[in-house]
């Protein structure tokens, strides 16, 4: 049979092709949504119309986005039946527990708060609708945890035991399937990864503003009231993106050490092949980067770090890193077959590895750096402190404004990698993927048994088409509204509601408050 | 009662409670066409779920998750042997959702239509496929001894399905009509309510023929009950909705697609998916289900998350208990 249409390349296929473009959202959604309630909490405590603005505005970005995260959520459910039914039948009792777990614990919470968030402006007293938007906040990340100790599951099995009779994998220790190292580095690295990526997003989208502001009294232009205000929303939204950019990026870098240390002992050939080390090495360099085919076993340009994997590894810097050969040939002895079938694709790991790191670190760097910069006092000369409701001057030094040209670049880098966190978050996953190929579940389940059997190339074909197709679709539609609404930035003239709705009616309804009676809507779709 | 039995039953509530939610929450949509004169009355339905819809859509992620743990083999069986209905039900809830969200967010004409274009189309074809598919599950598939669907799709659309469809279809928008009479003012109050009534008669219609099929097949002493109750509910339904009595006869078209489903998974169990080909490939619950240790665990989520979400999800109705006409509607955002 020609390979290429191999059911399970299909399959394969529409998999990473749907996840990937659900875990587009969720970053997003995860980051914005606590960002978001940590606005609205600010406005319900200091009462500044600034917060109200930030929070509405950033809340609109972040329904468009939740809104496909959503409903491509239910496309990942279904498929593990439709395309991986196989898979589905031997893992179900482990696997399916914390999905479910996720839907009773998390999405129910997520899903029904936040209706009451969009549509309760007007029906809530402020606090309950700010804990409304903090619940769905916590729900969001509940939701991570449950879905990441189910695919952890699959990195490192743990907690079950093969039944003899039916040969399917049981439960034996959910607890062990929920705390095991790997679930709660993962979780770490992807929730700070999360954050790193709404960050960046807000940086991206406060420095359009700010930069469309200063361009414009550069141009010696006064700034009308509504964009002054724009400012001041934008100004902090600035610093809260950097903040949390920063913070998150650190977190990144230190779980995703971590994250290393834990592969490195359960999956050896996923590092290995992050590294393309074909052989065994004492001490093992790191490579920064490779000219030529990194699946022919060696390569013709290279840069290193001498030890420094080794020191990823294991925390020292001359310690033996086993190579790809040595644990293909270790793992056709343990379970058959010939030992390339147990190498992945030591291109997309060994680049993948990369371009997470690349890309996700140069937000962190960028927002460190806009971190200083951007700073309201500390180390500033008097004169350069800007007030509340203007645009910062880009200070590296204590009393030299940075040059136009620096300035620029700088507004400029700060737009162009607001969508860097989420290139790298798709190849770290792609990486984590792909680089536990063969397996499905590492070490029980190959991934070729692992699909639908009584499914017909025609049908896969027909829904990778299908979603493809209709991704791209909303896609365009979800970044042109993602850019309209971002552009025009806060609805700055917007009133706060001025005194709480009574939550309690004598009998509900409105004939006891006729004067409400025909009030339009505060929000409807 | 064993442990998989309970999770039999747990499965059904979570089906039935999904089809008594996403029942009206289809018919509204349905009715955006059917009763809507104009796009300030589109809204006016469309926001009568606006709040609620997407709570409603995750007692379909719960019930299939449950499934997945409860029962991998019914999952899997299901799943991949009903691979392209499902692919049509996916592809319709996701634009679906994304016209809830995205439609008012652009003033323009054509946007608009779109949009509503895709709400009554996705509203419509669900309601339908999830008649053919349970229609199907409690009549029987070609199932192999290897526990796969052997079958085609023309398999799927026999005369029974397609009865079984057009019955969830006219049953989801008579429910749906039932609930924007009781949850609007105005002009579309009234016609709302007559256009229950030929609804709920049309239901009725159906139901006695593909609930009557049903029994007489495959139902036993168990399920007959439901389908009394099911029909009684319908036509007092109707005679609440004649009366004004909104309330009421939302309760009872609640009951009335309740009962229906009630009737399907009396009539399966304790099958989970029997098998046209041969009875002993017949997946059931005993045989389906996962290891007690997994079902005593989801237990003990299931039994204190289920009531809570209940509750939170009730007081959210109770939010937004208050009627909406077209006054009501604000303008179209100036953007
Ligand atoms: C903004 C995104 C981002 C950034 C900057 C990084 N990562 Fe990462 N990484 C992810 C986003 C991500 C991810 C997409 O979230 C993954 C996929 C699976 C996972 O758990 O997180 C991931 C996976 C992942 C894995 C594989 C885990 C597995 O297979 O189970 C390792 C070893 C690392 N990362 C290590 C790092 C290191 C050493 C980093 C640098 C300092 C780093 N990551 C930065
Ligand atoms: C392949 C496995 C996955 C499955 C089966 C899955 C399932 C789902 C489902 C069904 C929804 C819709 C929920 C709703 O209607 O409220 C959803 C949304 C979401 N998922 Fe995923 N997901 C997967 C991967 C992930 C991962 C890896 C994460 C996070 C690390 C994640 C986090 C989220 C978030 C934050 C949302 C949006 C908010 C919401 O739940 O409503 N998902 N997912
Ligand atoms: C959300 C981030 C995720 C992304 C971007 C992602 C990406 C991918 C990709 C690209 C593949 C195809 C692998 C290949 O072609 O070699 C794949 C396979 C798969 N992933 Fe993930 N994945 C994610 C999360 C998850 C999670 C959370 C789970 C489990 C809950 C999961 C379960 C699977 C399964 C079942 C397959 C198919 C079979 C297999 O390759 O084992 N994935 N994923």
């Amino acid at each position: 049979m020609n390979l290429a249409l191999a059911p399970e390349t299909l399959a394969r296929w529409q998999f990473g092709i749907t996840t990937v473009y659900h875990f587009l959202f969720v970053p997003l959604t995860i980051s914005l949504a606590a960002i978001t309630a940590g606005l609205e909490t600010a406005w319900v405590r200091t009462g500044k119309d600034k917060y109200f603005h930030a929070t509405k505005f950033w809340g609109k970005l972040f329904l468009i986005n939740i809104a496909m995260g959503v409903v491509t959520g239910i496309v990942q459910e279904f498929q593990f039946g439709m395309n991986w039914s196989d898979y589905s039948r031997f893992v179900g009792d482990v696997f399916g527990a914390p999905l479910a777990m996720e839907a009773l614990l998390a999405f129910f919470f997520e899903s029904t708060f936040i209706g009451l968030w969009i549509f309760g402006w007007d029906k809530l007293p402020k606090k309950i609708h700010c804990a409304c938007i903090w619940i769905v906040a916590v729900g969001t990340l509940l939701s991570s945890y449950f879905i990441l100790a189910a695919n952890s599951w699959m990195q490192h099995p743990i907690g079950y035991a093969v039944d003899k009779a039916t040969g399917k994998a049981h439960l034996t220790d959910i607890w062990a399937v929920l705390t095991q190292n790997t679930t709660l580095v993962v979780v770490f690295h992807t929730l700070t990864a999360a954050f790193l990526t709404g960050g960046a997003f807000i940086v991206g989208i406060a420095s359009f503003h700010l930069w469309r502001a200063k361009r414009k009294q550069l141009r010696g232009e006064e700034l009308g009231e509504k964009q002054r205000n724009q400012v001041g929303a934008m100004r902090a939204s600035l610093r809260t993106g950097l903040v949390v950019a920063v913070i998150a990026g650190l977190g990144t870098a230190v779980s995703g050490d971590e994250l290393g240390k834990v592969m490195f002992e359960q999956q050896p050939m996923k590092m290995a092949a992050a590294e393309a080390l074909w052989e065994t090495k004492a001490p093992a360099p790191f490579s920064v980067f490779a000219v030529g085919d990194v699946s022919k076993g060696h390569n013709s340009v290279e840069i290193e770090i001498p030890g420094l994997l080794s020191f990823l590894a294991h925390n020292n810097f001359s310690e033996a890193v086993p190579g790809i050969n040595d644990i293909a040939a270790r793992e056709a002895a343990q379970y058959g077959g010939k030992p390339e079938d147990y190498i992945p694709s030591i291109f997309m790991t060994f680049w993948g590895f990369r371009l997470m790191i690349g890309f996700g670190m140069t937000s962190f760097v960028a927002a460190l750096i806009g971190l200083w910069t951007t700073r309201k006092k500390f180390w500033l000369a008097p004169e350069y402190r800007t007030g509340e409701n203007e645009v910062p001057r880009l200070m590296l030094t204590k009393n030299r404004e940075m040059s136009p040209f620096f300035t620029t670049w700088s507004w400029r880098i700060g737009i162009l990698t607001m969508g860097f966190p989420l290139i790298a978050n798709s190849f770290g996953w792609i990486f984590t993927e792909m680089g536990r190929q063969p397996w499905g579940v590492y070490g029980l389940m190959k991934t070729a048994d692992a699909v639908s059997p009584g499914v017909s190339q025609a049908e896969v074909l027909t829904s990778m088409g299908v979603f493809t197709l209709l991704y791209g679709v909303l896609a365009v539609v979800e970044v042109k509204l993602l850019v309209k609404y971002g552009k025009a930035g806060p609805d700055t003239d917007e009133k706060p509601p001025a005194k709480d709705p009574r939550l309690r009616l004598p009998s509900g309804g409105a004939a006891e408050h006729p004067e409400d009676a025909d009030k339009p809507m505060t929000f409807a779709y | 009662m064993h442990l998989h039995d309970f999770w039999f039953l747990l499965i059904a509530v979570l089906w039935t409670g999904y089809f008594f939610l996403e029942g009206f929450d289809f018919g509204i949509g349905v009715l955006t066409k059917l009763l809507a004169r104009d796009r300030t009355e589109r809204r006016v339905l469309i926001n009568t779920i606006g709040p609620v819809w997407d709570g409603n859509e995750v007692w379909l992620i719960t019930a299939a998750g449950a499934t997945f743990a409860a029962f991998p083999d019914w999952y899997a069986t299901l799943f991949s042997g009903f691979y392209l209905p499902l692919l049509a039900i996916l592809v319709c809830l996701i634009v679906r959702g994304v016209a809830f969200e995205y439609r008012h967010k652009r003033s323009g004409e054509r946007w608009q239509r779109n949009w509503e274009h895709a709400i009554f189309w996705c509203s419509l074809l669900p309601a339908f496929l999830w008649g053919v598919v349970f229609a199907n599950i409690v009549r029987g598939v070609p199932i192999g001894p290897d526990k796969n669907f052997t079958g085609t799709l023309a398999d799927l659309f026999g005369p029974y399905a397609l009865l079984g469809g057009l019955l969830t279809l006219v049953l989801f928008t008579f429910h749906g009509a039932v609930f924007a009479a009781l949850k609007t003012v105005g002009d579309i109050r009234d016609r709302a309510r007559s256009r229950a009534t030929v609804l709920g008669m049309t239901s009725g219609v159906l139901a006695v023929a593909f609930l009557g099929w049903t029994q007489i097949e495959s139902g036993n002493g168990r399920s007959l009950p439901a389908l009394i109750v099911s029909l009684a509910a319908l036509a007092a339904a109707l005679v609440m909705n004649h009366y004004g009595r909104e309330g009421w006869a939302f309760a009872c078209s609640g009951v009335a697609v309740a009962a229906a489903f009630a009737l399907v998974f009396l009539a399966l169990f304790p099958d989970v998916m029997p098998s046209s080909a041969n009875p002993a490939w017949s997946l059931t619950a005993a045989s389906a289900a996962s290891s007690p240790y997994t079902l005593k665990i989801m237990t003990w989520v299931a039994v204190p998350m289920t009531p809570l979400i209940i509750g939170y999800q009730a007081w959210t109705y109770w939010v937004f208990r208050k009627r909406i006409g077209t006054q009501h509607i604000p303008a179209p955002a100036a953007h």
